[in-house]
């Protein structure tokens, strides 16, 4: 089932177009990322699922829901952590948590339970009594998550949740990501670093100047784009290239020197390695799975190109 | 569009929070600090002249309340000197403050409307300043029991109620200003001196400009015609009506000041059969100052509509 769904979503400021033409399904269970670069349009789309910008045209459905006509059961089942999160920081991070649970409508023991639950699971119950004012950027972040979990969400939408965290953090946020999935949420989350991403995302949707411009599997989209799925390295005897290139599926052969990177839309390293023996001898070889950063690259470079 | 839901859904936990910053603030403090020194010095002079002419006077307590002594205003003219800055101060950042936190757009995101939001703010303001009056008020009167030792009557009680409620209008206007200023200005900073530079120009530079107009008018009035000079002097005076600070000025006026019959000019053959100087009945004050009390609460859902509107265009995203 779909729980996230547009068709045509398109949204205009004056004759500036943030977004145009968006067809977009997201599954249930699963963690969608969008990507893109600044401006290319992934705030605005979170903003029209959410109900908080208008669509020009075309609509969106948020767990079968308009979020222009029902908002507030789009938003009561949605969880959103915006990019920099922003917290009263004159208030506890307690205080702030009880703040969105009165928002929610939760009834006061039921919230008080809540709270700890969240805080808790996010680490930060011994600091419940500390102004928000002296927290440092990743428990911010994390009690913004922590306030998404308040809602009991079905679906999160997460803005650039790791930007500006450290290495350290950044990872132990990415896990709580993992620990949404396992437990069942839609995650949609938006982002420009591609690593990250990859680590997490089932799917990746590509914005490139409102529009949606790639759409898959980090497979698929190294399929699509680098013309190969599959990164192989090879080390070998010299003079192989023209044997690796006749295989079946292989996209492209780089060659250097007895070095090999061959991509391929399968993986052929057992026949990589009997033509290499056949013909001489195997030193290494070593499948490597495609990074987003090359397909975003690469992407970006043959756009540049076009244009 | 027909949106589903209530848009009062989350109003009171929006309101209960803004009260709370209110009256726990740094901010409010201060005003509460120099609103209450502002005060006792000027009852504290009332009472002292008061003191002498206890027992000429039904209405005791109202003159306590508007009696001057140079160098000191009245306690009603501390009032209407601080009620605008404490409205302002308490709206000024209402809405761009949430954008400079980045609070707005988490806010906006739990299951309420944006009108919660604004209703919430803007109650929660109303709130804090009736309280503040409030508290000041019966300050007041009980430092009159205590100096002057004869207890308020009535209808004095009543007219004083009036007082409070026209207040607390003329502080709601003061209030939407500055929420719309709020919305309209991305730095609080920019809000606060936009808001101050309009009370500024209502309580300096426009009654200087109405009395540049009024004897402008006069000047073309027909010396020998004295319905032309009346006509003129009516219209000066709904010139200066145009601000909140004379229409407030004016409903003061005739509600502490029961002897008061008009606010204008005023025939001799109107005069007709009155007895001068008796005062009229709280019913027939509260008459003479309707309009001046619909114009203040017209001027200040106006302000608010306008707020309202602009927030409800605005871009949630910083």
């Amino acid at each position: 089932m779909a729980v996230i769904e547009t068709r045509g979503l398109t949204k205009r400021y004056g004759r500036v177009v943030a977004v145009e033409g968006l067809n977009l399904e997201v599954h249930e269970g699963e963690v969608f990322g969008l990507l893109g670069p600044n401006g290319s349009g992934k705030t605005t789309t979170i903003l029209m699922l959410l109900g908080l910008t208008e669509p020009t045209s075309g609509e969106a459905r948020v767990l079968g829901l308009d979020p222009m006509r029902e908002p507030l059961k789009v938003k009561a089942k949605v969880g959103y952590l915006p990019d920099q999160v922003g917290f009263y920081g004159e208030l506890t991070a307690w205080e702030n948590l009880r703040y969105t649970s009165r928002l929610l409508g939760l009834p006061e023991a039921e919230a008080k339970a809540r709270i700890e639950e969240v805080l808790r699971r996010m680490g930060l119950w011994e600091v419940r009594d500390r102004k928000v004012s002296a927290f440092s950027r990743g428990m911010r972040q994390r009690l913004g998550l922590a306030e998404v979990l308040l809602k009991r969400p079905k679906v999160a939408i997460l803005d650039e949740p790791t930007l500006g965290l450290d290495p350290e953090a950044a990872r132990e946020f990415l896990e709580l990501i993992k620990g949404l999935k396992a437990e069942g949420i839609t995650v949609l989350l938006s982002s420009h670093l591609l690593h990250q991403v990859q680590e997490v995302c089932d799917r990746v949707g590509l914005f490139h100047k409102g529009r949606l411009a790639l759409l898959g599997t980090v497979e698929e989209l190294a399929q699509k784009v680098l013309g190969g799925g599959y990164e192989i390295l090879v080390e070998a005897g010299p003079g192989l290239e023209a044997a690796f290139g006749e295989l079946e599926g292989v996209a492209r052969v780089e060659a250097e020197a007895g070095r090999y990177r061959v991509l391929a839309s399968r993986d052929l390293r057992s026949e990589l390695a009997r033509v290499a023996v056949e013909r001489g001898a195997l030193f290494g070889l070593a499948l490597r799975r495609p990074s987003l950063d090359e397909v975003y690259a690469h992407y970006f470079k043959e756009v540049a190109h076009a244009a | 569009m027909r949106r589903e839901g209530s848009p009062w859904t989350g109003l009171w936990a929006v309101f209960f929070k803004e009260m709370a910053d209110h009256l726990t603030g740094l901010r409010m403090r201060i005003l509460e600090g120099l609103i209450l020194l502002s005060a006792l010095a000027a009852v504290y002079t009332g009472t002292q002249t008061l003191r002498q002419t206890v027992g000429e006077d039904p209405y005791l307590y109202l003159k306590l309340l508007t009696t001057a002594q140079d160098p000191l205003p009245s306690f009603v003219g501390f009032l209407s000197f601080f009620v605008p800055l404490a409205a302002i101060a308490l709206a000024f950042d209402a809405v761009n403050g949430e954008y400079a936190r980045g609070t707005l757009s988490r806010i906006l995101s739990q299951p309420i409307y944006r009108d919660a939001l604004l209703f919430g703010k803007f109650l929660a303001g109303l709130g804090t300043l009736a309280v503040l009056l409030l508290a000041l008020f019966l300050l007041v009167v009980g430092l009159g029991l205590f100096t002057l030792g004869v207890p308020p009557g009535g209808e004095e009680m009543a007219r004083a109620f009036l007082f409070l409620l026209a207040t607390l209008a003329y502080a709601g206007v003061w209030l939407a200003l500055g929420l719309l200023f709020s919305v309209l200005f991305r730095q609080p900073a920019t809000a606060a001196l936009a808001a101050i530079g309009v009370w500024l120009f209502f309580a300096v530079f426009f009654p200087i400009l109405t009395d540049l107009a009024a004897s402008a008018l006069l000047l073309q009035a027909d010396p020998f015609d004295p319905e032309s000079q009346l006509r003129q002097a009516n219209l000066a005076l709904w010139i200066s009506r145009l601000s909140p600070n004379t229409l407030y000025a004016e409903t003061l006026t005739a509600v502490l000041n029961p002897a008061v019959r008009s606010l204008g000019p005023i025939l001799i053959t109107q005069l007709e059969g009155a007895v001068l100087g008796t005062p009229l009945p709280l019913g027939q004050s509260l008459l003479l100052v309707w309009p001046q009390l619909t114009g203040l609460f017209a001027l200040f859902i106006l302000l608010f509509t306008l707020a309202y509107v602009a927030f409800q265009r605005q871009e949630v995203r910083a």
